[in-house]
């Protein structure tokens, strides 16, 4: 261990034998010691014009035209160049081989810190968890990605840009309501799809019985279940209803061209791309923080990183896993990072060391001693609502001193509902929980109706939940979008989701196509 | 092993394709926003970069969004001091005290940020209605003139740029300097050698003579190998550095009637109008000083804030302007040092009698000293119909068109709409062409 000994970095200038020599020692670690499951890496340094860069196209390497991400360009480096917002140490692309930036400004320290935040710590998570794994080919991104790119200019080329633009725009509105929240069943074959209905039939020979044929049929309520029986057929034909509304359109809208169905698909499979990330900011951010974290230390305690370099990397740290109290003007949500990272630090203390509170409410992994072991498992098969309903502490609630408030607009006051006592710990959990939840939070909007063959007109649903409305400038704008891609009439109707009650109800008229 | 890439070299401006179609969906709004601020800017400001709040119509991105005002919402806050179960906390009147639960959306920060458009953005939207030609436009963008300069020597260069002499120089020392053996050194042992060899039938002591001259000329050889004739330390370029082109002062005299007949528009086109003229200008001399002279029946030198927007009642006499303006000449332009541009813009009106004497002025005493005059006339959409470019007019326009047809470098028009206003400058930019003005 002579060798090991040594420092891997003694300035806070970086080049590239010193990144890499860092990189080996983290790998051993990331990979040999805590037993991390990683992509292939690839390191690319960039400037903070790059960086800009690539915030502004959602983070992606490669990216079609559209004005919107120039505007988003203009206001990043507003904020930037104001000296208002500092650009973020690094970016991680979920792509095999995972492609993590690092910013060139960055000190030989912090390029080690976030090589092992991000080259190894989201990238064990995109590797494993299982919403990644359902929802996202990382292989075939960057080759998807530069597939939409050069299509996209081709539609420019061959339509004109204003054309393409329109399009674009109205599926970008729609870009919330263009993902699948569940995995659909399979398709089957023909083969099976004839078999079933084979059985099926056989089925009813079996239970065949003549008596209910001699049954009168009561007048009138034959062409009631005519009808019925008509729109069920209609909407089991055009599976409805349906949430996504991008795929909808993009299969049965009538006016639609090829190429604008493609570019409508393009916007749907980036959408649902980044649908995990949004589910598992807390978790992906936290194993992240945990992996840096606990690499940096060892690498210290292993004589590989002097104390200068320490002390910057812990400051570093310390202001990542911040968290304002709610009444501190810095106060802009719970932090992800701290929030993450003090479960995952918690989750090993309770595998290590539990206090008898402990084992009551974590009896499977209470002092299991394998700490490491139930973080790569909660890491592997959770998202954020249900790592939170399964893992957060009463100790850690007391620690972050969570209360739960209930906030109606037509109150002139909040209500504290629970605190962080022994009533209020389950309480507290749940609702955190359920704020993580995105289907509790954006609108659940879903095609309901359309006759094909009648009047065309689109009939979408807006489940209410707790009251919560649209906003109405917005929500008019949008269906304005929809019309233009539906081509035909619609009407969006507020439903209820307790009681059923019709909250509202407007439309886009126009026969016209 | 991981791969390294470094990116910091690759293209830059990888988004200017998005911003380019940005402003162009923003459009209008940025052409207002412009349009605004060149009538309240400085003249000389125009062409600079501008910050513009970005406008939310045409750039807003709808989405279906939860309402705040409706509904029943859980937060989980951090930091509980003091509350307990059942606690009431009164909302503040910004909406919620659990408001923050979400952070602030992106939606919010958005719409009120300044977009920074460069000076080429914004000259582009400030030509849009004036029609300048291409070439124009390009020209009056290009501030300014370089031309390379020799200044000294370098060791980077392109091959063309190599200086023979200073490379040669260097080299000699060089070669002086670490002894490497001349030519002449290594022909006389080589010719030692061939002579030696030649012979034939050589005694003992001429062979090792022999052998040892082998030897030293192999290490002459290595010398010379080791010790380049030219080396890479020796070369040297040509530096060149571009230098702008020395150009003259000039001084660019506005003239302006503010009497009362002078509304907003008549003075958001005579300012169109100087903005313009300065900029030609700009192009060509290095400083270039503005005097403002405003006149109703009185002549006064202002500032450019009064010039455009304070008032004054009063009839019109034009010949005071003038009057006001040759004695600033006289003053503190003299017309050997200073390139003087005088432009007038007023609405025609003018005291009975008063035309000649202005026209007598100019004929006498003006045009010699300036190298371009130039008259705007601003008048009514309805009234160009009428008048187009015919003879008849205001007193002042007959007069000024007897010295219009006297004295080449005097230019008047009457203008209507912002598209007018280039023709005015057509003759003074054939001029230029033509003349070539030395420093150009």
């Amino acid at each position: 261990m002579a060798r090991d000994a040594t420092l891997l970095f003694e300035s806070s200038e970086w080049n590239f034998a010193t990144l890499s020599r860092a990189y080996d020692a983290i790998e051993e670690i990331a990979v040999g010691e805590m037993g991390l499951d990683v992509y292939p890496n690839q390191i690319e340094v960039i400037s903070s014009e790059q960086m800009l860069d690539a915030y502004s196209s959602i983070g992606m390497p490669l990216m079609y035209q559209h004005w919107s991400f120039g505007k988003r360009f203009a206001f990043e480096s507003h904020l930037y160049r104001k000296g208002r917002r500092g650009l973020a140490y690094e970016l991680v692309i979920n792509s095999n081989p995972c492609i993590t930036y690092l910013m060139e400004e960055n000190t030989m320290p912090m390029q080690a810190l976030v090589t092992a935040h991000a080259a190894f710590g989201h990238n064990h998570f995109f590797k494993n968890n299982y919403l990644f794994r359902q929802w996202t080919d990382a292989g075939a991104i960057l080759g998807y990605m530069d597939f939409a790119k050069k299509y996209i200019a081709r539609c420019e080329e061959r339509h004109g840009v204003a054309a393409v633009e329109e399009i674009l725009d109205s599926a970008h509105a729609l870009m919330n309501q263009g993902v699948f929240h569940y995995r659909r069943p399979p398709r089957l074959s023909p083969a099976k799809v004839t078999e079933r209905a084979r059985e099926r039939l056989e089925y009813e020979e079996q239970v065949y019985s003549d008596l209910w044929r001699t049954l009168p049929a009561t007048a009138g309520t034959a062409d009631i279940e005519e009808a019925e029986q008509e729109a069920l057929e209609r909407k089991n034909a055009l599976h409805l209803p349906e949430e996504n509304l991008l795929y909808f359109l993009e299969k049965h809208s009538l006016i639609l061209e090829p190429w604008q169905r493609e570019i409508l698909r393009i916007v749907r499979v980036i959408a649902q791309y980044f649908y995990p990330q949004g589910q598992t900011k807390v978790m992906n951010e936290g194993c992240a923080t945990f992996v840096h974290y606990t690499i940096i230390n060892r690498l210290f305690d292993l004589g590989r990183m002097g104390e200068g370099a320490m002390l910057e990397l812990l400051a570093s740290h310390a202001n990542v896993v911040f968290q304002p109290g709610f009444d501190d003007p810095r106060f802009s949500g719970i932090n992800p990072y701290a929030l993450g990272f003090a479960m995952m630090q918690d989750i090993e203390r309770i595998a290590t060391r539990p206090t008898a509170e402990d084992r009551d409410w974590f009896p499977d992994i209470a002092g299991s001693g394998d700490g490491m072991g139930t973080l790569i498992d909660a890491w592997e098969n959770h998202r954020d609502e249900s790592f939170i309903l399964q893992y957060l502490s009463p100790a850690l609630i007391r620690k972050f001193r969570l209360f739960h408030l209930t906030d109606r607009a037509t109150d002139r006051f909040c209500e504290v509902a629970s605190i962080h006592d022994e009533r209020g710990y389950s309480a507290v959990r749940s609702a955190l929980a359920r704020s993580y939840d995105p289907g509790a939070h954006q609108p659940d909007i879903q095609v309901v109706d359309v006759d094909l063959l009648g009047d065309r007109r689109l009939r979408l649903q807006h489940r209410v939940r707790n009251g919560i409305l649209l906003e109405e400038g917005e929500r008019d704008a949008t269906l304005g979008h929809i019309r233009r891609l539906w081509g035909y009439g619609l009407s969006l109707t507020g439903i209820d989701a307790a009681s059923g009650a019709v909250l509202y109800e407007c439309s886009s008229t126009g026969g016209d196509a | 092993m991981p791969n390294f890439i470094d990116r910091r070299l690759n293209p830059k401006d990888r988004s200017l394709g998005n911003r380019r179609r940005f402003v162009k969906r923003v459009h209008d709004e940025l052409k207002r926003v412009i349009n605004d601020q060149v009538r309240s800017d400085r003249i000389a400001d125009v062409d600079a970069a501008h910050g513009v709040p970005v406008p939310r119509r045409g750039a807003d991105e709808p989405s279906f969004r939860n309402s705040a005002s409706s509904g029943e919402r859980q937060y989980v806050l951090p930091g509980n001091e003091s509350f307990s179960a059942g606690d009431r906390i009164g909302k503040s009147e910004s909406g919620g005290g659990g408001g923050a639960g979400h952070g602030p959306g992106r939606g919010e920060g958005e719409d009120d940020f300044l977009f920074v458009l460069s000076r080429e953005e914004v000259l582009d939207l400030f030509f849009e209605d004036l029609e300048l030609p291409d070439m124009v436009k390009l020209n009056l963008k290009e501030t300014v003139v370089y031309k390379p300069h020799r200044v000294g020597f370098t060791t980077l260069g392109t091959p063309s740029n190599i200086n023979v002499g200073r490379t040669m120089r260097n080299s000699f020392g060089r070669r002086i300097a670490l002894r490497r053996p001349g030519e002449k050194e290594y022909r006389a042992l080589a010719d030692e050698i061939a002579a030696l060899e030649a012979k034939g039938g050589l005694s003992q002591p001429e062979r090792r003579r022999l052998a040892a001259l082998r030897e030293e000329l192999e290490t002459l050889e290595r010398r010379r190998k080791r010790i380049a004739y030219v080396d890479p330390v020796d070369v040297r370029f040509n530096r060149f550095e571009r230098q702008p082109l020395p150009n003259a002062n000039a001084v660019m005299f506005c003239l302006m009637d503010v009497s009362a007949s002078m509304g907003e528009r008549e003075k958001d086109l005579a300012k169109r109008f100087f903005v313009l003229l300065h900029l030609f200008l700009k192009r060509r001399y290095e400083r270039i000083d503005i005097v403002f002279i405003r006149h109703t029946d009185e002549a006064r030198e202002v500032d450019e804030e009064t010039f455009f927007f304070s008032r004054q009642s009063g009839g019109t006499i034009v010949s005071t302007a003038l009057e006001e303006m040759q004695r600033i000449v006289l003053d503190r332009y003299p017309a050997n040092l200073w390139n003087i541009y005088a432009a007038q813009a007023s609405d025609g009106d003018n005291a009975s009698g008063d035309s000649e004497s202005c026209a007598q002025l100019l004929r006498d005493e003006l045009m010699k000293l300036c190298q371009y005059y130039a008259y705007v006339e601003i008048i009514d959409e309805r009234e160009s119909e009428i008048f187009g470019s015919t003879d008849n007019g205001t007193a002042l326009w007959r007069a000024y068109r007897a010295v219009e047809s006297a004295i080449p470098n005097f230019q008047m028009t009457r203008i209507a709409r912002p598209a007018d206003i280039y023709p005015v400058f057509r003759k003074l930019f054939a001029r230029h062409k033509a003349a070539g003005r030395p420093g150009r």
